[in-house]
């Protein structure tokens, strides 16, 4: 049951993520990464993270497509469709890519610690509780921090994405 | 039960196909797009172990890098139309103002 549904969104997601790459039209990779988030958001309750699901989908679909789709409408994306798709010389990064995938494959099937079959069961079923009681006591400087690098990011991108005056 | 290498395989070939995006794309909107991919899959990793290692730090872990990519959108997409408002390009291969 949880093998097929997660070997469903999986297949999904490894699509959807490709069809991203392969796209020429950047309004059709925006699109495809948006389902693609949501087959990793629907991993994510499988994983038993409920809360993170929600906030991927939040996040991710709600707030970053979005404004990908913004920017998209704002600026000229015709030129960039008729550009070639793969330019000539990018051989070194393919062969890259392939040794980088093979050893990863490779560092993962060789090694036994990765073959842990049963979860260790949680403690209760106050996940969303205990995940919160720690992010606020235990995490609570590395959260402030993350909100004073929002707080940043925000006026950074106002003073990046503002006409010059004069 | 789903095992753990499944998950871990999963999250190889999301980072595998979003480094293949930045490595060969040139376009600047879909190499941020394959950004996010790389992250996510990170993600997937994350929770992943957490799970199946009983830790809720998987979890918090996960929390903090999807706020961090929140704000790298904000600023890259703020750098993006400025770029393009001057330079009117969105090929990376035109935008080497920095090469020394």
């Amino acid at each position: 049951m949880d093998q097929g549904f997660f070997l469903l969104f999986a297949t999904v997601s490894v699509i959807t993520a490709l069809t991203m790459v392969l796209v020429r039209n950047p309004v059709h990779s925006a699109l495809a990464l948006m389902a693609c988030f949501l087959q990793v958001s629907a991993i994510f309750v499988l994983l038993e993270a409920p809360l993170l699901a929600v906030i991927q989908i939040f996040v991710y679909v709600g707030a970053i497509m979005v404004l990908f789709l913004f920017v998209i409408m704002m600026i000229d994306v015709r030129e960039a469709v008729l550009q070639r798709f793969l330019p000539g010389g990018n051989l070194p990064a393919l062969v890259l890519l392939v040794l980088l995938g093979v050893e990863m494959l490779v560092l993962v099937l060789w090694s036994d610690r990765f073959s842990v079959m049963e979860p260790v069961a949680m403690g209760g079923g106050d996940d969303v509780r205990q995940l919160g009681t720690a992010l606020f006591a235990d995490y609570l400087l590395p959260f402030e921090t993350a909100s004073v690098i929002l707080l940043a990011a925000l006026v950074g991108a106002i003073m990046l994405a503002r006409k010059e005056q004069g | 039960m789903v095992p753990l290498w499944w998950y871990i395989v999963l999250g190889v070939v999301l980072f595998v196909i979003g480094a293949a995006g930045v490595l060969l794309r040139r376009n600047i909107l879909v190499v941020l797009m394959s950004l996010e991919l790389l992250l996510n899959s990170v993600n997937i990793n994350f929770i992943a172990f957490g799970r199946y290692h009983a830790d809720f730090r998987g979890q918090i872990f996960a929390i903090f890098v999807i706020a961090i990519t929140a704000a790298e959108v904000a600023v890259a997409l703020g750098i993006l139309v400025a770029l393009v408002r001057n330079k009117s390009t969105l090929k990376v291969d035109d935008v080497t103002v920095m090469k020394g």
